[in-house]
């Protein structure tokens, strides 16, 4: 497989999305995505991510003035079949009527390979995917896991100029969700074709993407890589999506950020009324209570193993999330003291 | 050939066939009613002469007694099929059912074996009484015609909606102590009601409009559809038959699209 | 005890239930083959009233066989691709669309066939043509055709089978032929067995349509119970039992068959 960037390259202008009924589903939105990009778009569910999906794979037609185009091609009027697109859809969309061979050969019989040579691309998917001896199997013999790598097989068959995947794990349970990300990370790499990604789960999105486009009520809130995101979250709706945050509201004064249990030095000194900070749980270390600019008390503990959540409240004024390792031995109703570099605090605009 | 345009192609056979052989000759119908020697007021005539308002109300007594009758011995013999299992059950649930695509002709004919001259019942009846019941060709032994008709496909409907019922509700009903005819009056039923009033308007609306039952048994039997048979093949009065049969339409369309709206599922009479 | 009771009284009233449809039927099969019904089964069995039936009426059966399987023709070829249209448009335009063509449940079929005869009446060809009842039977079936096959719809997820075949490259047509019509296979099989069962038995309309030289037979049996000796009416009905029980069993199989999956 070539690992080099390629497929063709993406661009929305101004698509936006409202349904007969007069519903707004995406408000125009620009988007440029590059050759070979694998681009996850990140949201809960009814922020417009599945819509621009489909307006990219030609199912839905945006609304009059945007465009999409493909290589600089204007796609804007060109139905799904001719686009070349490969698409993975959510419920899989396998034909029940066909074997798992004919699923994936399908494509290629449309666009009239030769037999012998359907059948060579057909055992080569087979194997990358890791689904050699289910060829002959019918659709409803498959496990849920099997069902996901057939249809990204049969996606991938027609050697598409642009990968389209619309929450391809969402249907599988937790466990093989997990191993089935990773398995799809490497193969998307090795794919190396423009790929579009559409999840809610924001650890999908983390190890899939190269860039992120984080999705709120029908309009982009952020688009970034994944570490920006998650370090330099644009707003308060960014931050809270994407992983756990702990959103604090105070005030700054002499460069120091005024809480109900101790002062923090801030990185750029603002002076202001109300600032609204970010601090991931992560970041926030236990120290001694005794020595620290910042204490509070133990409400709960919750071990899950590798580390444990401690809720401290006093400190600020909501209790605080802090992700300490497992080895601090600590009970509720302890006072500890809490240490934050300046690094670790990100401010966010303050919401109106 | 876009996806849009692939669709109206796909609707247009049907459309076409509809349109020249539904809607035309519907439209052409109720035109017809009006064209008699009183107009459009041909269209009151059920209502205002007597002769017709009599068959009405005779027609819509009939439909009734028939729905009536009908929901009571299937919902008893439905629910008890449903809720036990015994050996020969499936002959028996066979048995109820096979009747189902019997045209109204043969049930008309099943009635006269039944209640005719030569009919069993008659034959009992002269044995034991010495007296032969003959009713057949009554609108009493339309009225079993009907039942015949009807019994078959309600009982189908009752069993698949007993099977739908939540058992839980039962037992929560019964946890709270509710007795077994209680559990019956205030949780079975309600929950069965959609199923009686779809399965109830069919039975309404095919009593009304069925012909072929009364004509098998009698030409004389006074109901709407034998009305309109004859006024238009004997009496030759096109307008009036038209008239009728619109009005008969419109009443068992009523009765379905009313019965469909309370029960939220699709209801059809059945031929 | 009382549970006893209580099952004992409603199984011997489904038994009541069940021997009125079937009674009747089982005197019609035996009155069928013997030789003198008033003097009982005593006086002999015999099929020499199905063969003066099949002499008489032959004509009738294979009549209604040839409507039947036209009948069936024309609401797959018409109803099977609407159904999909209907589906695949949704909207209000679909719901109304439904609504008209289930019409004909709704309304007695001797308004329809008044309706026909009204407006094609006059047309000397085609009224004495056994076209005339065809068309009264494909607007009567069709509605079944139609429902069956959109049930499937409902079931399968068609739309998003739809559009993975279109993301595979297939046109319009192609993706009807691959994947609409091999997923809906039960819904259009439900809806052919009725079809056919329905245009078998279809008397309403018939009566209305037909003329001396058009007789189906459903029109065969109305004349046979008017005109003829109690035994060839019975033979006839035996005749059309044993034409229309396998087509019940081929539903209530198929009915299992999805009820199983």
């Amino acid at each position: 497989m070539n690992t080099a960037g390629h497929g063709a390259a993406v661009q929305i202008e101004a698509c936006g999305k409202t349904f007969a009924d007069g519903t707004r589903a995406l408000d125009p939105a620009t988007l440029d995505i590059a050759r070979g990009e694998t681009l996850v778009l990140l949201g809960p569910s009814g922020c417009g991510k599945t819509t621009m999906l489909r307006i990219i794979a030609g199912l839905e037609l945006p609304d009059a003035g945007g465009k999409v185009l493909f290589d600089g091609k204007d796609m804007t009027s060109v139905p799904i079949e001719r686009r070349n697109v490969g698409m993975v859809f959510q419920s899989y969309a396998l034909f029940p009527n066909m074997t798992v061979a004919d699923n994936i050969a399908y494509g290629l019989k449309i666009r009239g390979v030769a037999k012998d040579e359907r059948a060579a691309r057909v055992a080569e998917l087979v194997a990358l995917t890791n689904i050699t001896g289910l060829e002959n199997r019918r659709i409803e013999q498959l496990s849920g896991g099997q069902r996901q790598r057939v249809a990204l097989a049969r996606a991938v068959a027609i050697r598409p100029g642009i990968l389209l995947l619309d929450e391809p794990l969402t249907a599988l349970d937790a466990a093989l969700r997990d191993r089935l990300r990773s398995e799809l990370n490497r193969l998307l790499r090795a794919l190396g074709i423009t790929t579009i990604y559409v999840t809610h789960d924001q650890a999908e999105a983390m190890e899939l993407g190269d860039r992120i486009v984080v999705m709120r009520k029908g309009a982009i809130a952020q688009i970034g890589t994944p570490r920006e995101v998650y370090f330099a979250p644009r707003d308060r709706f960014v931050a809270e999506f994407i992983g756990a945050a702990n959103i604090v509201e105070a005030p700054i004064d002499n460069g120091e950020l005024i809480l109900p249990g101790g002062r923090l030095p801030i990185r750029d000194g603002a002076t202001g009324a109300n600032a609204t900070v970010m601090i991931r749980p992560e970041t926030i270390r236990v120290t001694d209570a005794e020595a620290a600019v910042l204490s509070g008390v133990i409400d709960s503990i919750s071990f899950v193993g590798d580390r444990q959540r401690i809720v401290v409240s006093g400190a600020s004024s909501k209790p605080l999330n802090v992700d300490a390792p497992n080895t601090i031995l600590a009970k509720v109703g302890d006072r500890i003291g809490l240490s934050i570099a300046p690094d670790a605090l990100r401010m966010l605009p303050s919401e109106p | 050939m876009s996806q849009r345009s692939f669709v109206w192609f796909c609707l247009l056979p049907l459309a076409v066939v509809t349109t020249a052989f539904f809607l035309l000759p519907m439209a052409r119908l109720v035109v017809a009613g009006a064209e008699g020697p009183h107009g459009l007021a041909g269209y009151l005539a059920i209502l205002t002469e007597g002769r017709y308002r009599a068959t009405l109300i005779n027609t819509v007594l009939l439909a009734a007694a028939t729905t009536v009758v009908t929901l009571i011995v299937a919902t008893i013999a439905g629910m008890f099929l449903q809720r036990h299992r015994f050996p020969g059950r499936a002959v028996l649930i066979a048995m109820l059912t096979f009747p189902l695509a019997f045209p109204g002709v043969v049930v008309g004919f099943m009635i006269i074996l039944l209640a005719g001259r030569q009919g069993l019942i008659g034959d009992l009846s002269n044995r034991i009484f010495g007296e032969k019941l003959v009713f057949a060709y009554s609108i009493y032994g339309l009225f079993l015609g009907y039942l015949y008709f009807s019994i078959p496909r309600v009982i189908l409907t009752i069993m698949a909606a007993v099977q739908k019922l939540d058992v839980g509700l039962e037992e929560a009903a019964r946890s709270l102590g509710a007795s077994p005819w209680a559990v019956q009056r205030d949780v079975v039923l309600p929950a069965l009601a959609p199923a009686f009033v779809a399965s109830g308007a069919i039975a309404f609306a095919t009593a009304m409009g069925a012909f072929g039952t009364a004509f098998t048994l009698a030409t004389n039997i006074d109901v709407l559809p034998m009305l309109i048979y004859t006024e238009f093949t004997l009496a030759a009065n096109f307008a009036t038959s038209a008239a009728l049969s619109v009005g008969l339409g419109l009443i068992t369309w009523l009765i379905l699209a009313l019965a469909r709206t309370f029960s939220g599922s699709a209801v059809a009479a059945a031929g | 005890m009382r549970d006893r009771l209580i099952f004992t009284g409603q199984f011997i009233f489904t038994l009541f239930v069940a021997a009125f449809l079937v009674v009747p039927a089982g005197l019609s099969i035996s009155a069928g083959v013997t030789v003198n019904y008033f003097r009982g089964i005593q006086s002999g069995v015999t099929l020499q009233w199905v063969a003066q039936v099949w002499e008489l009426y032959a004509g009738t059966i294979l009549l209604s066989f040839v409507i039947a399987f036209a009948t069936l023709a024309v609401t797959l070829l018409a109803g099977v691709p609407a159904a999909y249209a209907l589906h695949a448009r949704g909207g209000r335009l679909a719901r109304i669309v439904e609504e008209i063509i289930t019409l004909p449940l709704a309304i007695p079929g001797l308004a329809i066939a008044l309706a026909l005869l009204l407006t094609y009446g006059s047309f000397g060809d085609f009224r004495r043509s056994w076209l005339f009842i065809l068309v009264g039977h494909v607007i009567f079936t069709m509605p079944f055709m139609v429902r069956s096959v959109m049930a499937v719809f409902a079931t399968v997820d068609i739309k998003t089978l739809d559009e993975g075949a279109a993301s595979l490259g297939a046109s319009p047509w192609r993706r009807f032929c691959d994947v609409i019509v091999p997923n809906a296979l039960p819904g259009i099989l439900a809806g052919a067995l009725m079809v056919v069962t329905l245009s078998l038995g279809e008397f309403n309309l018939t009566w209305m349509l037909h003329t001396p030289l058009t007789k189906t037979l459903p029109i065969g049996l109305a004349d046979s119970y008017a005109s003829m000796r109690l035994e060839v009416a019975s033979a006839y009905t035996l005749i059309f039992f044993v034409m229309i029980i396998p087509l019940l069993v081929a539903m209530q199989l198929l009915a299992d068959r999805d009820n199983k999956r």
